[in-house]
C-alpha cells in the first residue's frame, strides 16, 4: 500500500531549515566581524 | 585586480558593500521565498513539492560557487601571493559548507515525496556529499595551518585539487544513470516554465547577494584579527 505523504510538510520543512540556517550564518558572520573590528580598534587606541 | 589586493582599499569598499549586499540579499531572497510559498502554482507531476526548487537550486549553486571561490583565490594566492587571496579562500569555506549542507537537506526533503526515498548513492548526491566533506577537510587544514604556523600554500593546493569535484557534480547526471533529473537550465536555454523561472532567478540572485555579504563580513573579521595580531607583535618587539 502506498503511504500518503503531505507534500506541504516537506515544503515547509525545506524552507524552514534553509531560512533558519541562512539567518544564523548571516548573524554569526556579522557579529564575528563586529567583534573582531572592535577588538582591533580598541588595540589601536591603547 | 592587483589594486583590490591592498587591504586598506579593500576595507574602504567592503565597509559599505557588506551591509548593502546583506540587506539587498535578505529582501530579494525573502521576497522570492514568500512568492514560492504563496504565489507559485503546483506542478502537474510533482505537485506542491516543486516549491522546494526555490531553496534547493540556489543552495546547490552556492555550495559549488563557494568551492570555486576557494579554488580561484587559491590560484591567485599561489601565483601572485596576494595577501587577501588566502583570507578570501578561508572566508568562503564556512558559507560554502553551510549551503552544500542545505542543498543536501533540501534535496533529501524533496526526494522523500518525489522519489520515495531520502537518499540514494547516485552520482549527483554522492559527489555533493563529497563536496561537503572537502569543505570540512579544507576548514580543518586551514585552521591547523593558521594555529600551528605552517605554510599557507598547503590549503591553497588542497583548494585547487578539490576543484576537480565541481565538474564531476555538474556532469554527474549526464555521465551516470541517476534518479536526479538532468539540468533544466543551461547557458542560453531553459526547460522551465516562466512561472518557476522568474522566482527561481530572484531566489538565486538573492541568496548569491547574501553569500557575497557573508564572505565580505568573514574577510573583514579575519583581516581585523590579522591586523590586531600584527600590532601586538610590533609592540612586543619594540618593548
Amino acid at each position: 500500500m502506498r503511504e500518503a505523504l503531505d507534500q506541504w510538510t516537506f515544503v515547509v520543512a525545506a524552507y524552514a531549515v534553509t531560512i533558519a540556517a541562512t539567518l544564523a550564518l548571516v548573524a554569526w558572520s556579522w557579529l564575528e566581524m563586529r567583534l573582531a573590528e572592535r577588538r582591533r580598534d580598541e588595540g589601536r587606541k591603547r | 585586480m592587483h589594486g583590490f589586493a591592498n587591504p586598506a582599499r579593500f576595507l574602504r569598499i567592503a565597509r559599505w558593500l557588506t551591509p548593502a549586499l546583506l540587506l539587498s540579499g535578505l529582501v530579494m531572497a525573502g521576497a522570492a521565498l514568500a512568492w514560492g510559498l504563496t504565489g507559485l502554482p503546483a506542478e502537474r507531476l510533482q505537485g506542491d513539492t516543486v516549491r522546494i526548487v526555490l531553496v534547493h537550486v540556489p543552495t546547490a549553486w552556492l555550495g559549488m560557487a563557494g568551492w570555486s571561490v576557494i579554488a580561484g583565490a587559491s590560484l591567485v594566492e599561489l601565483v601572485w601571493r596576494h595577501p587577501l587571496a588566502a583570507i578570501a579562500a578561508r572566508a568562503a569555506a564556512a558559507p560554502g559548507a553551510v549551503f552544500a549542507a542545505l542543498c543536501l537537506a533540501s534535496g533529501s526533503l524533496w526526494g522523500r515525496p518525489a522519489w520515495g526515498t531520502w537518499w540514494v548513492w547516485d552520482g549527483r548526491l554522492t559527489s555533493m556529499l563529497v563536496l561537503l566533506f572537502l569543505y570540512f577537510a579544507y576548514m580543518a587544514l586551514a585552521g591547523a595551518v593558521d594555529r600551528e604556523g605552517g605554510s599557507t600554500r598547503i590549503p591553497a593546493i588542497f583548494g585547487l585539487v578539490g576543484a576537480i569535484n565541481i565538474p564531476i557534480i555538474h556532469y554527474s547526471v549526464i555521465w551516470w544513470n541517476s534518479l536526479h533529473q538532468a539540468p533544466s537550465l543551461s547557458m542560453g536555454s531553459s526547460a522551465m516554465a516562466a512561472a518557476f523561472l522568474v522566482p527561481l532567478t530572484a531566489a538565486t540572485v538573492g541568496f548569491s547577494l547574501l553569500f557575497g555579504g557573508v564572505v565580505l563580513a568573514r574577510m573583514r573579521a579575519i583581516l581585523a584579527g590579522v591586523q590586531a595580531e600584527a600590532r601586538l607583535r610590533r609592540r612586543a618587539l619594540e618593548a
